[in-house]
């Protein structure tokens, strides 16, 4: 399967519609229900617990089209978050005391209000993250993005799925190891994951292909080896992350012929432990046009809040998010298999 | 077509406890604890499995080892090295024997 220069969108594709992709997944085949095996940590039902992060989605335009993007971002996507929605956000953020704002895409760079809006964030005294792809700090008229962020004590998390170009370039695109240690070494450079500076630089870890990640601190420790020994380069963390079964790896998993034995896999892997502190229970996901999600997976799948919660953020009341019974399917078992998986790595 | 051996009969391993119990038992702790990190990281004890399961042609031990070496943090180059190992002890031990060979020769002829 080769790299697209498109979304899926853009080529009208059947998986491109979040309905086609609910069929596939929740499709029983004779795998168990989530909600059944759910039950198996010893609660009746996924709920929220507080919210520690807010993940704002900026936008589904992105410069790189990887083989696995469960948003099926890439250049043709439009959908961008604007200074308005930014606003609804910061309101709501101001009235709570989530400590966390967690920025993710797309590429949230390319959102022309990126740095007005991670400003603003800052003036409320919020923990900051940007999900950065590294090749668009790289890219021509972003070069003074690596410094605002460092400026603003952006924790930065990063994919890069191996420590050598084979497997990265495969997934994300050719050239995009090269690039991304460039940008590495800038970050590094601007004190990032160096000791005493506070700026974190974390990177993320997901399978090339149908199959679950490594152990997390073995991975961990033969990144920071590899990386060092090569390239010079230098990280936090290693977050291991499950793929998920939607989107454009969904497309991937029935094209290679993987769908079943994949899903078998995650299910047979179930880890109650992994389960109980999954990253829904502290998240609010906000989509790029202020609709209110449990994940940035549901957001993808158009599985909005449900059971009495805001469904936009412009109706945020804190309250009524607590406590919220979490939207649940088949995908769901993509965060719980093995040592768990979330953006911040396994839960387990 | 009817073959002797079937992928999804690596799933039904568990079922070689029926009969023997106590045995499976005490194979699958060792089996167990043998693949856990030690002087060797799990993920080199895997590469290693994966030469062996070429050494002794097993299908299933490929199939269950390849995953494994991925799900391990391993790559292509590194299974594929540890297939070259595997394939370099089979034929030089093959090779190695022709100095039987040589010896009996060196024996018979003038």
């Amino acid at each position: 399967m080769e790299i697209r220069h498109k979304s899926m969108k853009a080529f009208g594709e059947t998986l491109a519609d979040s309905k086609e992709q609910l069929k596939i997944i929740n499709k029983s085949n004779g795998i168990p229900l989530f909600d059944e095996k759910y039950k198996l940590t010893g609660e009746e039902y996924l709920k929220t617990d507080k919210i520690e992060f807010m993940q704002i989605n900026l936008g589904k335009m992105c410069n790189q089209v990887c083989k696995h993007c469960h948003v099926d971002a890439g250049p043709d996507r439009k959908e961008i978050m604007t200074k308005e929605t930014m606003q609804l956000c910061l309101d709501a953020l101001a009235s709570s005391d989530i400590p966390t704002v967690d920025l993710t895409g797309g590429a949230p760079e390319l959102n022309p209000n990126f740095k007005w809006f991670a400003d603003e964030i800052k003036k409320l005294n919020r923990h900051l993250i940007v999900r950065s792809n590294l090749t668009i700090l790289e890219a021509n008229g972003f070069d003074n993005h690596t410094k605002f962020m460092a400026d603003h004590n952006a924790e930065i998390i990063s994919s890069l799925p191996y420590y050598k170009a084979s497997f990265t370039d495969k997934q994300r695109g050719e050239g995009v190891f090269q690039k991304s240690i460039a940008a590495m070494k800038k970050l590094n450079s601007l004190g990032y994951a160096k000791e005493g500076t506070g700026l974190i630089f974390n990177l993320v870890y997901n399978p090339v292909g149908a199959f679950l990640p490594a152990a997390q601190e073995s991975l961990e420790r033969d990144y920071k080896r590899e990386l060092q020994k090569n390239f010079d380069v230098y990280f936090n963390n290693l977050y291991t992350i499950t793929n998920m079964p939607i989107s454009r790896f969904l497309d991937y998993l029935i094209a290679s012929n993987n769908y079943d034995s994949y899903m078998e896999k995650l299910v047979n892997a179930f880890n109650p432990a992994a389960a109980k502190n999954v990253m829904c229970k502290f998240t609010l996901s906000v989509s790029w046009d202020g609709y209110l999600y449990d994940c940035d997976f549901n957001q993808m799948l158009d599985l909005n809040l449900n059971h009495g919660a805001p469904r936009h953020i412009k109706d945020f009341n804190e309250d009524k998010l607590l406590n919220r019974k979490i939207i649940t399917g088949q995908h769901c078992f993509g965060c719980t298999a093995g040592a768990g998986s979330s953006c911040g790595g396994a839960t387990a | 077509m009817e073959t002797y051996y079937n992928p999804k009969d690596l799933a039904k391993f568990a079922e070689m406890s029926e009969g023997a119990p106590e045995l499976w038992k005490k194979f699958s702790s060792w089996y167990g604890a043998v693949f856990e990190d030690g002087a060797l990281t799990a993920r080199e004890k895997s590469l290693i499995a994966l030469g062996v399961a070429h050494a002794v042609q097993c299908p299933y031990c490929i199939d269950a080892y390849t995953q494994d070496c991925l799900e391990k943090g391993a790559d292509l180059d590194q299974m594929t090295e540890a297939v070259h190992v595997a394939s370099a002890i089979r034929g030089g031990a093959s090779l190695v024997h022709g100095v039987q060979m040589k010896n009996v020769n060196s024996k018979l002829t003038m």
